[in-house]
């Protein structure tokens, strides 16, 4: 850029340094031919110098002009019309100075002189238009449009040289030469390609500033050559090829532009829908990727429908489960009618009361095919989704179905103050828009159901941590005991749950449960029945006041249909005995070391938050066993005796009875793994959906 | 899966459960024991003869209905539970709370009693 700015510079020094070489050297040859005083100066030096000074006013427009990074038409011909007025103010205050002074106007040298300031300005005024009309016509060149100009340049370059030649040949030559010039320039003068880009104000200014360069251009032609007229005053009186090619051209391709403008006039309208048309589709695509909400995407297309058609009025109108984001199963969406009721709208100037007003017409008057979305033909007729209508504000109805996923969620509707105020053309481009919403639509439905996953499972991961950490690292024990627990969560989060607590020297309170549901709500009551355990057992209750008091804590923050199980023992190393009672658990199972038998402990007993009133202790029984040194027992949640093979058939009871049975002489901690190992080996590949939780407490 | 068949008969309404009700059809059987209530009715059977399986969110549904249909007066009797689903129900103690039939007859009994 730096380059392209110095040799602007540079070309427009040299062009004024060899415009004031000009002068000089053309006056001082003129006064060596009027007082045949020898200067030194040949007749041919003023020549050079003229070329040098077209070359370098042409390098100067070239970088100003090619350069420059607007593409705007306008501005382009804003540029054109700025130096026009410029050179052309200059020239005409020159010329009123000339008619002031009057006398002078006859004097050979202020007359050579007033004509060479006028040819600077206007050959500056043509060499500047040329370039920009040279970036009008290569406005989406071809090759072959290349190639033409780059002869028509390459042409009027070399005329530089005419001028050298001698005056015969250059006579034989000058007018083919001009001629093919022109031609060629006519020819090329054809690409007008950029009119079509602008819009209807944009054409009116170009023929305004078109018509004042035109205006321009006649007075530097009546202007030169009326100097040119008087060719026995000036010396310079060869006129260029250069000049005059550049002069027609820029006059043939401003006329035509002109008329071109003016023709395409009615028609930009047309134009300019189209492009508003590809705007449209492409805010109806992007607002995918950018609206947060479907609402914006109907918004847009209703916006852009009635804008594109020209429509009066209109709306659009989704059934509310179309509208929801379906997260919930789909079979539950009930298919969109145009009669039913809550309907969701989006209007554009229009009432409630035209809306229903309309529906009637069509109903009453059985309108066939508006509304009608039930023909599953593919092989779209246009004319079936049009409508006259007699409504007192509107005559002309177009209707298409929204579709999403193959299914219809709601219509689009155009109104028309006139019969007959929509065709064919309208309903395809309002057909297109409408498709284009659906995909919309369902790509933005499947991005948001993508992000709700993503955040459930961040949701879940957050639980899974909760739950962990619920759970104790080691469990309280004494001499009188030992124990060891097992739990792995599924890979969903459970609600298992186990805890310990000291009272005093001799009792350990002891809790297993299972809170009914999955998830998030699963860890959070989870949680609380912690909380209730750790405060409840500082309060040294019985088993079934424990659970009396916990339910009754527990019913208020439960949801409706969930509970909790659990079963509470209280181990009293004092009296070697162990107090319990069973809110809804699995039943304990216990190995009685002196009998050698293995049984269960059915108590009484009633799920946490199943009957929330003061009714509940009357649902529970206590029980105790006093423990003997070799007695067994175990605790365990529902996941394990519900643990289902590919059979489909459970674990059970019996089973975890018998391992019981076979291993009751092993340590607590082998009864465990042992009781695990085979659980596992019965479930086999089977996916774990359910939590496995076992207790086992070995006493001494 | 759970299909759910509503029959009338002589003023009480037969909810005939198949399949498993687990915590997505859990939602199945809420609806159609809500809108039994909601028709109006004072005497609900469920019949659980083919009820292969149930999930603890299964049995919250019965729950949640007890406390209102205590209210309400309306009796709802269960029969033909298979041993696994009536231990469940045992288990937690839901018998206790609800009215549970061997079978048919028993249940067409205690609920005009």
């Amino acid at each position: 850029m730096a380059s392209g700015k110095a040799l602007s510079r540079i070309s427009l020094t040299v062009a004024i340094l060899s415009w004031l070489a000009l002068v000089f050297s053309d006056l001082t040859v003129l006064f060596s031919s009027n007082t045949k005083v020898v200067t030194g100066i040949a007749e041919e030096v003023p020549f050079i110098f003229r070329s040098i000074y077209f070359l370098a006013l042409f390098f100067f427009f070239k970088y100003r002009i090619e350069k420059a990074e607007s593409v705007n038409f306008v501005d382009l011909l804003w540029r054109v019309f700025v130096t026009g007025l410029l050179t052309t103010v200059f020239s005409l205050s020159l010329k009123s100075i000339d008619l002031i002074i009057g006398s002078l106007g006859q004097n050979i040298f202020v007359l050579n002189t007033f004509y060479l300031i006028n040819l600077g300005l206007a050959s500056a005024f043509v060499i500047s238009t040329f370039l920009v009309w040279k970036r009008l016509i290569l406005y989406q060149k071809s090759k072959l449009l290349m190639r033409g100009w780059q002869v028509f340049e390459y042409g009027l370059f070399f005329s530089i040289i005419f001028v050298f030649l001698p005056d015969g040949l250059m006579y034989q030559i000058y007018g083919i030469t001009l001629s093919i010039l022109v031609i060629l320039g006519v020819v090329l003068s054809v690409n007008m390609k950029w009119v079509a880009y602008l819009n209807f104000k944009q054409k009116w200014k170009s023929i305004l500033l078109l018509f004042l360069i035109l205006l321009y251009m006649g007075y530097f032609y009546i202007n030169i050559t009326g100097f040119e007229e008087n060719e026995t005053l000036l010396s310079l009186h060869h006129n260029t090829v250069l000049l005059n090619a550049m002069f027609i051209f820029i006059f043939v391709y401003s006329l035509l532009s002109v008329l071109v403008i003016l023709f395409n006039l009615p028609t930009s309208s047309v134009f300019e829908q189209k492009l508003g048309e590809v705007v449209s589709y492409q805010r109806l695509s992007q607002s995918i990727q950018t609206e947060t909400s479907e609402e914006k995407v109907y918004e847009i297309l209703l916006d852009s429908a009635i804008s594109t058609v020209f429509a009066d009025a209109g709306w659009l109108e989704l059934s509310q489960n179309g509208k929801s984001k379906s997260e919930d199963d789909a079979s539950k969406d009930s298919p969109y009618s145009p009669y039913q009721d809550h309907l969701v709208y989006f209007k554009y100037e229009i009432e409630d009361t035209d809306i229903s007003e309309i529906k009637q017409i069509l109903k009453k008057n059985k309108i066939r095919g508006v509304f009608d979305f039930n023909s599953t033909d593919r092989a779209v007729n246009y004319s079936k989704f049009l409508s006259s209508l007699k409504h007192s504000n509107f005559k002309s109805i177009l209707v298409f179905p929204l579709q999403v996923q193959d299914a219809t969620i709601g219509a689009l509707v155009l109104l028309k103050d006139v019969s007959d105020g929509f065709n064919k053309e309208m309903a395809e481009i309002a057909h297109n828009f409408v498709n284009q919403a659906g995909i919309s639509i369902e790509n933005f439905r499947l991005l948001t159901s993508a992000l709700e996953n993503e955040r459930y499972r961040e949701e879940l991961k957050i639980a899974k941590k909760v739950q962990n950490s619920l759970l104790p690292s080691l469990l309280h024990s004494n001499t009188d005991f030992d124990i060891v627990a097992f739990s792995k969560a599924a890979d969903e989060v459970g609600g298992d749950y186990y805890d310990s607590y000291q009272v005093d020297e001799n009792r350990i309170n002891l809790v297993i449960g299972d809170v009914s549901g999955k998830g998030t709500s699963a860890a959070f009551n989870m949680s609380q029945m912690k909380g209730v355990f750790h405060s409840l057992s500082q309060m040294d209750l019985k088993a079934t006041d424990f659970f009396a008091y916990a339910n009754k804590a527990l019913s208020s923050c439960l949801e409706k249909t969930s509970f909790i199980t659990a079963s509470y023992f209280i181990i009293d190393k004092k009296k070697r005995r162990v107090e319990f009672a069973r809110a809804g658990h699995t039943p304990t199972l216990y190995y009685h070391r002196d009998r050698d038998q293995t049984e269960f402990y059915e108590n009484k007993g009633l799920g946490l938050g199943i009957l929330r009133d003061d009714n509940y202790p009357n649902y529970l029984e206590e029980a105790f066993v006093d423990y003997k040194s070799g007695d067994v027992m175990v605790l365990y949640t529902d996941g394990i005796t519900e643990a289902a093979n590919f059979k489909n058939e459970e674990y059970g009871y019996d089973k975890l009875k018998t391992m019981l049975e076979i291993h009751k002489n092993k340590t607590a901690k082998e009864i465990s793994e042992l009781i695990i190992d085979d659980l596992y080996t019965f479930v086999g590949d089977t996916n774990v959906n359910d939590d496995y939780t076992l207790l086992v407490l070995k006493f001494k | 899966m759970i299909n759910i068949d509503t029959v009338v008969e002589n003023g009480v309404a037969t909810l005939k459960l198949r399949g498993d009700v687990d915590a997505s059809s859990s939602i199945d059987l809420d609806n159609a024991i809500s809108n039994t209530k909601n028709a109006g009715h004072k005497k609900i059977l469920i019949d659980a003869v083919e009820l292969n399986y149930i999930s603890s969110a299964g049995l919250g549904v019965f729950m949640s209905y007890i406390k209102d249909f205590e209210k309400e007066g309306i009796k709802l009797v269960l029969f033909g539970l298979n041993e696994k689903v009536l231990n469940v129900f045992t288990m937690l103690g839901l018998d206790q709370l609800l009215s549970i039939a061997s079978n048919e007859a028993d249940a067409q009994k205690l609920i005009n009693a």
